[in-house]
């Protein structure tokens, strides 16, 4: 069982997933640099947060052409399975691993803190070991996170269950107003057509620990090591 | 290729630059001629106030800059350093950028987060934490507002982007600071012991390499700038503030720790102001050697840059470093691995002066040592008269104030002001979380608390000062701005370290506020002996001014708590059980000169600062850590702004506990009780069963302590005067910025 975590120059949640994956969950875990033209033989790419090549630009569109992103296309069409995490969501998107968009946060500013959501679907290798409907509390940390997509492509992933996580209240309840960012439907968090590739805006691996506010995102992390380990 | 023709050097010319006659003068002795147009330029940055602290050393060495776990003290090197165990050091600073963030707040306030991040890293040390101290003018006012937007968006996106957390801070708004807005950075990092990296530039022969962004024609003159005051002419030297780019800063931090860990590095010094002629004297002149430099092969952003423009640039994420002869091509392949520039541009010379050669000509040729500060840089102490204003503001007395008729209300009041409400709506546009060391962020503790993989430790930091005591008592504002620090680290489990200080004051030159300058550093001076927190070094800004007069003088104090054991010290505000016991321990509740409650209830800036007894002082804290590491209480808050009421509505706003309180014992005047802002009070929570270990555990320490009720239902009861659902007195808190801010 081998976990690679992608390093793009800008990367800055590279070390967050590292901790949590080695030294919380005890999975092996291996650093990519972005220049590499080979993922080494790995269970799990998990493409991290951060500000890949600066963002000037728009989240994510720089740091798809980087040779190692045509490997982790690659992985992901043969089924291997990939995570990206808040600027790793946005990279796939631009990759094409994943449909829609990001847009700027609804009140253009960036957002800090810890927020709630839903498991909608547990029929992913990421969420397996989660009850339908749990609630997690896990934090989101990002300037463009309002998802988005066209009326054709939404209906596509809600017709497919492809909707993995939405931001909701602490019961569970999907409101607007526990929607931090404008999302469109609430939506946090997406997965493929073939459920191996997951995207989400908030950092299951700032969420490992209790001492740091909340422990949930082991229930996503222990679902994949457990959903691999068996493969 | 154009040519440019230097100007004639003259005394006029000297005037211009921000130099004075005699400065002029000993610019000459040291040279034995005329200075030529760029050594002229490169004098008047490096003598200028920002670089050379000509009206500031002299006071500044007044403060403790040794002892307690100091590795390397004040000056010696980009930042101070302090063991803090388990073979770690903790390199912290703080710094300003008020006068780029006055007239161009995005920008000013990014670079001011570069630049101290890179004070940091320079030395070794990974940042894993950064604060901010900022005040404004009134919010009703919309160019405020713009600053403080701007000013907080160019903090997070420096900050988040670079991927160190903002774990904490303080904001502050009262008029004297319109116009002339004080924004503060701190970076605090941790380095192993014995793997720093120092600003000097040994052996001659050995390589000199500029690294990071290409030199460009931006911050030409930044530090003279910082150097007057804020006037209406200000607003044309915007070009003079400079742009930030937290990726490449980036990169720079990722490459230069990996560059250090070749071991082919002998120095390393950031570029912060006066660039190149800075970053180059300053080494050559700590290692008493010289240095060669051509500037033909700096990377530049713009054709025909001048001498005098690439010595003075101040471009952004820049460093220089000196290797060692033979592997430098080391050193370069790291920078290269990262995509950023790296390039010779000169050696280590033995002349002990700094060479600049452009197109085969020496363009300056200037004595290292003369530069700088302990050097040739000049040295004055500046006139002091004791300001007439004090002895009207102390007169005032507090009973001439009518007694509240309605304490509801004026708790609701106050409770608004924007020093007291949540600043939620600025510290959620800041990542407090990346690196997950964060167990405290900002918002509802007394300081931000990081933990430190690997051990059982944790920082605790916290930004402060009131500048409104300072104004109105120096030498008492700049005691209590280091004792209430100290008591804020306290308060969350950790024993009080070191501090770093920012040093914000209007013009040296006018008597009056050098003599407030004078005795705030005074003052902290006096309560960082008996805290035994030594000084580690920061920065002073003087020309803090608007039109209308200086700001409030502002010593903002960057201090440094350790907790050994985070499981046993690791303590929060909050309530935490319905029914715990809670007590006021520490001074009588008196006097409300300088408070909050009467700037914002009554509007009125008087009075004396409150008390403080620095020996009292220091035994709560011995007290308060006693008692958490008793485990006997369940929560600690310190009374400060705001005063009593405010230490304990916040108690409960932050766990949506009530509580039913009895106050009566607290002092003579009910007023006074609740509104004071008087020092050494602090409020703890604890269980029943440990009542009486924790009455003992103070009266050890001969800390008066009161009980005075418990916590239970949904409303903040006291006595027979303030009853309040904690419901609404949250809506309250939290809305009272963003309505404010919302307003336009």
């Amino acid at each position: 069982m081998h976990v690679s975590v992608l390093v793009f120059p800008g990367s800055n949640c590279d070390h967050d997933a590292y901790h949590a994956l080695k030294h919380v969950l005890g999975a092996d875990v291996s650093f990519v640099w972005h220049k590499e033209i080979s993922l080494p033989k790995t269970d799990l790419v998990l493409v991290p947060g951060g500000f890949s090549y600066g963002d000037y630009l728009r989240s994510g569109a720089i740091a798809r052409f980087s040779p190692v992103m045509q490997e982790v296309v690659k992985f992901a069409n043969k089924g291997g399975a990939v995570i990206g995490i808040c600027n790793g969501f946005q990279i796939l998107l631009e990759s094409g691993l994943l449909p829609g968009a990001m847009l700027h946060n609804e009140n253009l500013r960036f957002i800090c803190k810890h927020v709630f959501i839903k498991t909608e679907q547990n029929d992913t290798p990421f969420t397996n070991g989660i009850e339908e409907n749990r609630v997690l509390t896990i934090p989101i940390a990002h300037g463009e996170g309002n998802y988005t997509a066209s009326e054709s492509v939404l209906k596509e992933i809600e017709d497919n269950n492809q909707v993995v996580f939405r931001y909701c209240d602490a019961e569970g309840n999907v409101t607007p107003d526990f929607n931090p960012n404008g999302s469109i439907h609430n939506i946090a968090g997406i997965c493929n057509k073939e459920r191996n590739v997951l995207g989400m805006m908030p950092h299951p691996e700032r969420a490992c620990e209790q001492e740091l506010g909340s422990d949930d995102g082991l229930l996503i992390f222990r679902s994949v090591l457990n959903s691999l380990a068996v493969l | 290729m154009a040519t440019f023709t230097e100007p004639k050097v003259t005394l006029e010319l000297a005037l211009e630059h921000g130099l004075t006659e005699d400065e002029f003068e000993s610019i000459q002795k040291w040279l034995g001629r005329m200075p030529t147009f760029t050594e002229l330029g490169v004098y008047s940055v490096m003598w200028s106030e920002h670089c050379s602290y000509k009206n500031s050393i002299e006071v500044l060495k007044t403060l403790p800059r040794d002892g307690g776990a100091l590795l390397v003290g004040a000056g010696e090197e980009n930042a101070g350093l302090v063991d803090i165990g388990d073979g770690l050091a903790c390199a912290f600073k703080i710094e300003s950028h008020n006068h780029p963030s006055a007239v161009e707040p995005y920008q000013g306030a990014a670079t001011g987060v570069g630049g101290i991040h890179r004070d940091i890293f320079t030395m070794g040390a990974r940042p894993i934490a950064a604060l901010n101290s900022l005040r404004f003018g009134s919010l009703d006012n919309p160019r405020v507002r713009f600053l403080l937007d701007g000013v907080v968006r160019g903090i997070a996106d420096y900050g988040n982007a670079f991927g160190v957390p903002t774990v904490g801070g303080e904001v502050y708004f009262d008029e004297s600071y319109e116009g002339n807005p004080l924004v503060n950075a701190m970076s605090v990092g941790i380095v192993k012991v014995g793997e720093t990296a120092s600003a000097v530039a040994p052996g001659p022969g050995n390589p000199v390499i500029i690294v990071g962004s290409a030199t460009g024609r931006d911050g030409i003159h930044g530090a003279t700038f910082a150097s007057e005051e804020i006037s209406e002419e200000s607003e044309s030297k915007r070009p003079s503030v400079q742009v930030g780019d937290p990726f490449t800063e980036k990169l720079l931090l990722e490459a230069s720790l990996e560059a250090l860990k070749t071991g082919a590095v002998l120095g390393m010094q950031d570029m912060g102001a006066a660039g190149i002629s800075c970053s180059s004297s300053e080494m050559s002149a700590k290692s008493e050697t010289g240095m060669k430099i051509n500037l033909d092969l700096v990377p530049q952003r713009e054709p025909n840059m001048t001498a005098y423009e690439l010595l003075l640039s101040e471009s952004q994420e820049r460093m220089l470093v000196v290797a060692e002869k033979g592997r430098e091509q080391e050193v370069l392949d790291v920078y290269e691995k990262w995509d950023l520039h790296a390039v010779v541009i000169g050696e280590v010379t033995d002349t002990g002066h700094v060479e600049y050669w452009q197109h085969g000509e020496l363009k300056a040729n200037i004595p290292s040592h003369s530069l700088v500060l302990g050097g040739g840089a000049p040295v004055y102490e500046r006139e002091t008269q004791e300001p007439a204003y004090l002895a009207e503001k102390h007169s005032f007395d507090g009973s001439s104030i009518p007694e509240e008729t309605n304490f509801n209300e004026a708790v609701k009041k106050l409770i608004t002001s924007p020093n007291i409400a949540s600043k939620r709506w600025v510290f959620e546009q800041y990542d407090h979380m990346v690196r997950t060391n964060t167990i405290t962020g900002p918002g509802a503790s007394d300081s931000g608390v990081v933990r430190i993989k690997g051990t059982n430790k944790a920082l605790v930091v916290k930004t402060d000062c009131n500048g409104r005591y300072v104004y109105l008592n120096p030498r008492k504002g700049g005691r209590i701005a280091v004792a209430e620090a100290a008591r804020n680290v306290v308060c969350s489990g950790a024993k009080p370290m070191a501090i770093t200080n920012c040093l914000n004051f209007g013009n040296p030159y006018k008597p009056e506020l050098y003599w407030v300058f004078k005795e705030a550093v005074g003052g902290m001076g006096d309560a960082c002996r008996v805290f035994d927190t030594p000084v580690t070094g920061g920065n002073v800004s003087f020309y803090n001014e608007n039109p209308k007069g200086a700001v409030f003088p502002t010593p903002t104090i960057g201090m440094l708590g350790l907790i050994d054991d985070v499981d046993k010290m690791y303590m929060t505000p909050a309530f935490k059980n319905e029914g715990d016991l809670v007590f006021y321990v520490g001074a009588e509740r008196k006097g409300i000169g300088g408070s909050e409650y009467l700037s914002w209830n009554h509007g009125l800036t008087e009075g004396d600062a409150p008390d403080l007894d620095l020996e009292f002082e220091k035994k709560l804290h011995e007290a308060i850590l006693s008692a958490i590491s008793g485990n006997y209480v369940n929560a600690v808050h310190d009374v400060s702004d705001g005063g009593l009421v405010t230490t304990l509505a916040e108690m409960g706003i932050f766990s949506h506990l009530g509580a039913n309180l009895e106050i009566g014992k607290l002092g003579s005047v009910v007023r006074d009780i609740l509104f004071s802002e008087a020092q050494s009070g602090v409020v703890v929570t604890c269980h029943d069963t440990k009542r009486d270990a924790l009455i003992e555990c103070f009266k050890a320490f001969k800390i008066p302590v009161y009980q005075i009720g418990q916590v239970m239902g949904a409303n903040l009861v006291i006595d027979d005067i303030i009853n309040l659902p904690v419901q609404e007195l949250r809506t309250l808190y939290e809305g009272a910025i963003p309505a404010k801010m919302n307003s336009h």
